[in-house]
């Protein structure tokens, strides 16, 4: 799929973030409705940090459960999946987590 | 290289003007441009970063390696590691980045937004699985609109100019950006594509997207809408395997539909499917080869053009 373009702009980000400094280990916020698998992430992850400033670094994925409003009735629903129903029946859901596809920080090596 | 669906970085990626013959290789715009920039915090490290961005400095010493530099606090002065490491209390040191990482699509995708909302241009995002009658839809739609409304098209593929030529033949200029194994169109290549076929005030530009359920799901372009056309021919389950492009669309269209008594396709069962996963997902039932159902696909063109005027004049 896209992992592996996505592994790529986030070996990017982070290089340029880290400005030559030698990267330990980044941490990533994937949500669980994102379409992106964090296994496929961690397989290229090794591939692509290789030469270059995070070559080795280890890769910390929090995943983030779907979390919705429903439209109707205001209650809060739990989502596993893209779509899905209120106890109440209504699929008017607002979604307020599970989407999320941030790198949220770096651990640098003091020399 | 990516395994499943042959994703690369490496891919060069081409934008060719059918109307000029003119082809331009560009990079993939997805990584970012090399930019001096480091966030700095408060407990470690040097800071350099250039005036561009705006963000936090906080109250500790920093560097600036283009104009001038200052040191307020020699404990902060990354040219000292030992005391660094005493104040971090360990050899490393956790920096926040916060950063979405499709930020840079998603920059560039409202850059090309407001581009379109200046010019009242309607952008459409046309997605599907390979086959599913994208380019024929285009075709047609051009063939029997071009002299109500002006409209341009922007094609992606992999490979060849194949369906640039086809919308080019139908009278509609055209740009074919080929992806090479890139398996998705990105912001910034629908914007090097408006910088050569400069689509005019109040026009539609309609952006063909690679055949793929997947991964256009995720990559904004600046479109007002994105439309998934699903023809008779494939399951009409695919709103519930790919619910991310589904739910996604504002506007499905089941192509293809003069085949239908021929297929095990249940359109009613699909619709159905795609409300599940988008409940405002609005359907079109249509044939470009019969005509059946065009005149519901054109008025609801004419209703969002109509409608991006209006949003421009408020």
């Amino acid at each position: 799929m896209h992992e592996m373009g996505i592994t790529q702009s986030i070996v990017a980000i982070v290089a340029e973030q880290a400005a030559g400094r030698k990267v330990k280990r980044v941490t990533l916020e994937i949500g669980q409705l994102a379409a992106i698998m964090p296994d496929a992430i961690r397989f290229c992850f090794d591939v692509v940090a290789q030469g270059s400033a995070l070559d080795g670094a280890a890769l910390d994925i929090i995943e983030i459960p779907g979390r919705a409003r429903c439209q109707d009735c205001g209650a809060e629903v739990a989502l596993a999946e893209v779509y899905g129903h209120c106890g109440c029946g209504s699929r008017r859901l607002e979604r307020l987590a599970g989407q999320e596809l941030n790198i949220k920080s770096m651990e640098l090596e003091i020399a | 290289m990516c395994v499943t669906c042959g994703c690369s970085d490496d891919a060069k990626v081409t934008v060719t003007n059918l109307q000029t013959g003119e082809a331009q290789a560009i990079e993939r715009p997805t990584q970012p441009q090399a930019q001096a920039l480091t966030h700095d915090h408060h407990h470690d490290h040097e800071h350099a970063h250039r005036h561009d961005r705006d963000h936090d400095h906080g109250h500790h010493d920093h560097e600036h390696p283009h104009d001038h530099s200052h040191d307020h606090h020699d404990h902060h002065e990354h040219s000292q590691p030992a005391v660094l490491a005493a104040v971090a209390g360990m050899h490393a040191v956790t920096v926040d980045l916060e950063r979405a990482i499709l930020d840079k699509n998603d920059r560039l995708a409202e850059r090309n937004r407001a581009w379109f909302e200046g010019r009242e241009i309607l952008a459409l995002n046309l997605v599907s699985s390979p086959g599913a009658g994208k380019t024929t839809l285009l075709e047609r739609t051009i063939r029997d609109l071009k002299n109500e409304i002006a409209i341009s098209v922007i094609e992606g593929d992999q490979q060849t100019l194949n369906d640039a030529e086809r919308i080019k033949a139908a009278g509609a200029p055209a740009i074919q950006v080929n992806t090479g194994t890139g398996c998705h169109l990105e912001a910034g290549m629908v914007r090097k594509g408006l910088e050569s076929l400069k689509p005019g005030f109040g026009s539609l530009l309609m952006i063909e997207n690679v055949g793929n359920l997947v991964c256009p799901a995720l990559f904004d372009l600046g479109e007002r809408a994105k439309v998934v056309v699903l023809s008779v021919t494939e399951g009409d389950d695919k709103p519930l395997k790919y619910p991310h492009m589904f739910r996604a669309a504002e506007l499905m269209i089941v192509s293809k539909i003069d085949l239908a008594p021929h297929v095990d396709f249940d359109l009613d069962r699909c619709e159905a499917m795609a409300r599940e996963v988008n409940p405002n997902i609005r359907s079109i039932r249509l044939s470009a080869r019969t005509g059946t159902g065009l005149t519901e696909w054109y008025d609801w063109l004419r209703a969002s053009r109509a409608q991006g005027a209006l949003t421009a004049a408020q």
